[in-house]
């Protein structure tokens, strides 16, 4: 059968490696391209690149990272931050990307998911979605979190699906940072909601974690973290040899 | 020197470098005498069939490749590059292929349980049915990455390696120089190099 995924997520500024606490404090941790192929080699089943510069500089900078990269690592790569128009998708599909995630830009622009399906493949488009429980509903945040939009999340994840979107990620804005396991009524309500993989993001805190997740959510497909990975807390070759123990099925 | 046939569909970066990072040399090319020339081919490809099989056909390459792989010369299609290698799909209409293998290409929604999830997406283990060059180097059970809404049936004396999701979806099939892989070699970090690796009769270190 499928295995479930690990997926490390590396946010690149300036061209390096960042990670923040609830999105702010961003703190350096190394080269992407090294961290890249140090994930690649240590069983993590595919790498999310996620750009968050604003600069025209940065952009280039960032797509000499993944032309680099993908002459070096060879598992899916997926890349995010910044995709308001299709001319993005391409951008960074020639770079090397295999999947591009869209966030921001899918609310900015209400076609960017079916145009961008209709011309790459569903299998292509990563719907981002960064949620935050307000007064008990699940909303959809912009702007990395910052900004309300006012939209129910899991109507508007069922939306950009119907549009295209191939693969669900979802940023539980409530979990994120703190470490203390994943957002597990929230993702159950995607996954419920949608017939595409969902890939769990935000709270990830140790190996249990990610046992409790593929445990409480069989339909979940992967699991995704930054800082526990990059700062070495979980090394994904023993977090994987824990969820083998506990009858998931992983990639070894 | 391995022949990319770049009939213009689809990303081949990565199957480029995959084949550089195994000393190989490559090139993207749809220059008949290169591909002539080749000493392997490989037909890549991703989107629709039937654009796809039209693409080949509008450039001629469709051609060039039955002549190659009648000569006896290598050729691996890989995704949409190896379903193309089949008599037909059924891929939105009814499609025809190259032909070099016996079989035809239907949707998975019709032949796996309604809560399993389409497109098939990710590392799965492969299953060793007929033995196969380029898995000289591989074990049963490796996994390799998947990405795709449409198998290959009717193909049961040529199909070397399943996968199971919901069924025995074909991962890989030959017959005698001629080669396919429905799963993304340059996508399936060392296990997919390795594969590379023995359909270009490299040295495994």
């Amino acid at each position: 059968m499928i295995t479930k995924r690990i997926i490390p997520c590396l946010d690149v500024k300036d061209g390096r490696v960042v990670k923040g606490t609830n999105f702010l404090n961003l703190t350096d941790v190394s080269s992407p391209v090294k961290l890249a192929q140090f994930y690649s080699e240590n069983g993590a089943d595919e790498l999310v690149f996620y750009d968050i510069t604003a600069s025209s500089d940065g952009r280039k900078l960032f797509t000499d990272i993944l032309v680099e990269t993908a002459n070096k690592v060879f598992i899916p790569l997926t890349v995010g931050g910044g995709i308001n128009t299709v001319e993005d998708f391409d951008r960074v599909l020639k770079c090397g990307a295999d999947k591009v995630s869209v966030n921001s830009g899918a609310i900015k622009n209400p076609d960017l998911v079916s145009k961008a399906a209709q011309k790459y493949g569903n299998q292509c488009v990563v719907l981002s979605a960064d949620i935050k429980r307000v007064d008990g509903t699940f909303r959809v945040f912009a702007k990395g979190g910052r900004e309300n939009t006012g939209m129910e999340a899991i109507s508007w994840i069922k939306k950009c699906v119907a549009n295209g979107a191939g693969e669900v990620v979802v940023n539980s804005i409530d979990t994120d940072g703190v470490k203390k396991g994943f957002d597990i009524e929230m993702l159950k309500a995607v996954c419920d909601a949608v017939n595409v993989p969902v890939i769990a993001s935000g709270g990830a805190g140790s190996k249990q974690d990610f046992v409790d997740l593929f445990k409480a959510i069989p339909d979940i497909d992967a699991g995704l973290a930054a800082s526990v990975f990059h700062f070495g807390e979980i090394a994904i070759p023993d977090l994987k040899q824990e969820l083998k123990e506990n009858d998931i099925i992983v990639r070894l | 020197m391995v022949a990319i046939i770049d009939y213009g569909v689809g990303n081949l970066f990565s199957l480029c470098s995959s084949l550089k990072a195994i000393g190989e040399e490559a090139v993207i090319t749809s220059d008949v005498e290169v591909i002539k020339s080749a000493d392997k081919l490989i037909l890549p490809g991703v989107g629709a069939f039937g654009d796809a099989m039209e693409k080949l056909r509008t450039s001629g390459l469709d051609k060039v490749i039955l002549s190659e792989a009648q000569k006896g010369k290598d050729i691996m299609g890989i995704c949409l590059g190896m379903q193309m290698l089949f008599e037909k799909s059924f891929e939105y209409g009814e499609h025809k292929g190259l032909s070099l293998i016996k079989g035809s290409v239907v949707p998975m929604q019709d032949s796996i349980p309604q809560n399993l999830k389409i497109p098939h997406i990710g590392w799965n283990a492969l299953h060793f049915k007929n033995n196969s060059k380029i898995f000289k180097y591989i074990n049963e059970n490796d996994c390799v990455y998947f990405v795709h809404s449409f198998y290959a049936t009717d193909c049961e004396e040529s199909v070397t390696a399943t996968a199971e999701y919901g069924k025995e979806l074909t991962a890989s099939v030959q017959k005698g120089n001629v080669f396919g892989c429905q799963f993304h070699p340059e996508k399936s970090g060392n296990v997919g190099l390795k594969i590379l690796k023995a359909f270009c009769e490299k040295e495994e270190n």
